[in-house]
């Protein structure tokens, strides 16, 4: 996907003026903290398991040469063939060779944000390949011709009857109507069988890679991963690398948290392992199997201030419980991962200054923190990019200098309170009568949306000094 | 008064009181000698840093802390009418500073309390003050810092119980943030703005008369939303309720 993250200022502000948008965004954000709650009550031992899978995934991370090796040494005893993609591009042309060796004409895929990143579909696109989205949201965003607007809800924007009206447009319907959700459904699962038969190649992501088996985990609530997986003859495992894990039971550890904190569930329909190619006594699976893993930038991550963004297990809740994301949706970001760990994210992974909006996109709420399951201070890293903003001077001058000339004179109280003084006395003097203002020089940005309201009277050191010396 | 044994107490004033709504801190300052305690305002103090902080400033916001700590750090107790500067001091500080100075900040945070959670779970304040006629229905703004960096929920709830005898009359989603956010407002008011309407709705849903919180920067924010709007709701902070001070214009009201 095109990263244009720059747009943030445009894209937000028509998504707050689409009405029946925002009232559904606001629907969702009511829903979802909902249903991770009451998950999260229930299971009752969240803080010690997040505790435990921080740490689990701080370990791997420091040292995550010895578990990539570990990895790529068992995922190819198991039969795999094991790539690595330094770059977006790179990962993309390992794919549509892998293709091409197979003259494949048609890939089935799995919902895979790391190929998001990468724009793989249209990649293989161009190359001459018919790519089919099978998660269902995805297929949804894939026949809109959109991209998804959240990670585990791609499809979260839509309107039951938008998606009706666009099966209505793009599939030969006959006489049906689609009225119900599930006639929606079976519309969709009727198509995408015909793919999985179809496919010559399936491309999945992985949630978790599991160093000492050499196994990778996905989590679905469809289904689709596995028929992508073991439906057609070449499986192709599309990941980064900070996705490894040291064992199968810190997958599942990892995945208890994933999944109640983004749906939930107390787990989701499917959890599979995946091991390798079809073994001499299989009846099923794939003949062939590769495993990509992309780095991106992550390496550089890993060596940065940002690294604990590297501990996300790309559950959701952060973005769920946004009220940023709620009020301008997630294609208002303009990159593949939105919300608060997409406003870390993004930036490093394009530039500061293309994702300028991005890390002030934040009122330091904190409630983003308060339920992120890998316990990454979400709002402490954005703060800190903003610092980075600064220092690079991609903050407007303006704001700079403004932010220096306050500390020059609160620094200086004889000044700061001759200032005060004068400037809020006569701005209560003028004010008082209709308590608040609807213009005010220097606070256009305050003034644009709501009004000023006016200072009371003179400040409260000029009172309480004035009385102190009446007591004396 | 001159006890030894009454708490110490340093009011740190917040800025925004200071300079917009000095009301809110005479009623700290009532509150906290009701509570028997001995107060002191440092006259030098300023602001705690929190703008510049926030827009990622270090540098403006280092010297703001330093100056903070040396004037605060001999108090018994440093209070604050504002969950986020108390936050600031408490939270922030010992991440933006190093050696030394990082320590001086662990020990004020130690001792530095936002005003409703000091006077409930330190001094144990009980004593009503006069309300000669009962409050109108009242509803309650869990601003963020004071909710998610000071533990500050039941607190103010249970001082209007015991003080007013009023019951908070709880709004939806009464911890989600009013897009206040410091700069953020300014920097994009059409989704502060969006979130201070949510919240307003929240709030009308409830049918009080009173929207109060414990934070000024929050509430200046919804009252001059409400204003803009035309909503009839009046937003006052909750130390002004809690000392009996509710016949003044609310934030944002003029003088009828
Ligand atoms: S940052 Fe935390 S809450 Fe957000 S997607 Fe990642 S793990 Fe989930």
């Amino acid at each position: 996907m095109e990263n244009h993250s720059e747009l943030f200022y445009a894209l937000s502000h028509d998504a707050l003026s689409d009405g029946p948008e925002v009232k559904r965004r606001a629907a969702m954000a009511q829903f979802l903290p909902l249903m991770r709650d009451m998950a999260m009550d229930e299971f009752g031992a969240f803080e010690e398991l997040r505790q435990h899978v921080k740490r689990v995934r701080q370990h791997t991370l420091d040292n995550l040469d010895y578990y990539l090796a570990r990895f790529e040494l068992e995922a190819t005893n198991n039969g795999n063939q094991v790539h690595f993609a330094s770059d977006g591009a790179e990962l993309n042309s390992i794919v549509l060779d892998i293709c091409q060796q197979h003259n494949a004409r048609r890939v089935a895929k799995g919902k895979s944000m790391v190929t998001e990143e990468t724009g793989l579909n249209h990649y293989l696109e161009r190359g001459g390949l018919d790519v089919v989205e099978t998660d269902l949201g995805e297929y949804i965003v894939q026949q809109a011709g959109e991209t998804p607007s959240h990670i585990v809800g791609p499809a979260l924007h839509k309107s039951r009857e938008s998606i009706r009206d666009l099966f209505l447009e793009k599939h030969a319907l006959g006489e049906r109507e689609l009225n119900e959700p599930a006639d929606i459904v079976a519309e969709a699962r009727r198509v995408l069988r015909e793919t999985f038969l179809t496919a010559d190649v399936g491309i999945i992501g992985a949630n978790a890679l599991v160093a000492d088996t050499g196994y990778s985990m996905l989590v679905t609530n469809e289904g689709n991963g596995d028929l992508c997986a073991n439906l057609p003859s070449v499986l192709i495992v599309c990941t980064t690398l900070d996705r490894l894990l040291p064992r199968g039971e810190d997958a599942s550890a990892m995945q208890r948290l994933l999944v109640r904190s983004a749906t939930g569930q107390p787990q989701t329909c499917y959890t599979s392992f995946y091991s390798g190619p079809r073994r001499e006594d299989d009846s099923d699976g794939p003949l062939e199997t590769h495993i990509v893993l992309l780095d991106n930038e992550r390496t550089d991550i890993l060596a940065s201030d940002y690294r604990e963004v590297l501990q996300c297990i790309r559950c959701g809740a952060c973005m769920n419980h946004c009220p940023i994301f709620a009020a301008v949706g997630g294609h208002s970001y303009g990159s593949v991962y939105p919300g608060p760990v997409g406003s870390v994210l993004t930036p490093l992974l394009s530039s500061l200054e293309q994702a300028e909006a991005l890390p002030n996109a934040c009122t330091s709420c904190g409630r983003c923190a308060e339920v992120c399951p890998a316990d990454i201070p979400l709002p402490d890293l954005l703060r800190d990019l903003r610092h980075d903003l600064s220092e690079q001077k991609v903050t407007p001058r303006r704001w700079r200098f403004g932010m220096r000339l306050h500390a020059f004179v609160a620094a200086r109280p004889g000044l700061y309170r001759a200032l005060t003084n004068l400037g809020f006395g006569l701005l209560a003097r003028l004010g008082r009568k209709k308590g608040s203002f609807q213009h005010l020089p220097l606070a256009g940005g305050w003034t644009s949306a709501r009004d000023f309201p006016a200072p009371q009277g003179k400040t409260f050191m000029a009172q309480y000094q004035a009385r102190q010396a009446i007591d004396e | 008064m001159n006890d030894t044994t009454a708490p110490q107490v340093s009011l740190f004033v917040t800025c925004l009181a200071d300079l917009m709504r000095p009301s809110v801190a005479f009623a700290a300052l009532r509150l906290l000698e009701q509570a028997g305690c001995e107060v002191s305002v440092p006259t030098e103090q300023t602001c705690c840093g929190q703008p510049g902080y926030n827009s990622g400033e270090f540098a403006s916001a280092i010297p703001l802390a330093k100056r903070t700590i040396e004037l605060f750090e001999h108090a018994e107790y440093v209070v604050a009418p504002s969950g986020s500067c108390a936050g600031m001091i408490a939270h922030h500080y010992p991440r933006l500073l190093e050696g030394a100075w990082r320590e001086r900040a662990l020990a004020l945070a130690e001792k530095t309390w936002e005003l409703t959670s000091f006077l409930t779970d330190v001094v144990k304040l009980d004593t009503a003050p006069a309300h000669p006629t009962a409050l109108p229905p009242i509803t309650y703004h869990d601003s963020c810092a004071g909710l998610r960096e000071m533990g500050v929920r039941e607190q103010p709830r249970q001082l209007l119980k015991t003080l007013c005898d009023v019951e908070v009359a709880e709004m939806h989603q009464s911890d989600v943030c009013c897009g206040f956010g410091g700069t953020f407002c300014a920097k994009m008011p059409g989704i502060s703005a969006q979130m201070a309407d949510d919240k307003l709705a929240s709030a009308a849903a409830t049918e009080a008369a009173i929207l109060t919180g414990g934070d000024l920067g929050c509430l200046l924010n919804l009252a001059g939303r409400a204003r803009r709007e035309g909503l009839a709701i009046e937003v006052r902070h909750v130390a002004e309720i809690l000392s009996g001070d509710l016949y003044g214009p609310a934030i944002g009201e003029g003088d009828h």
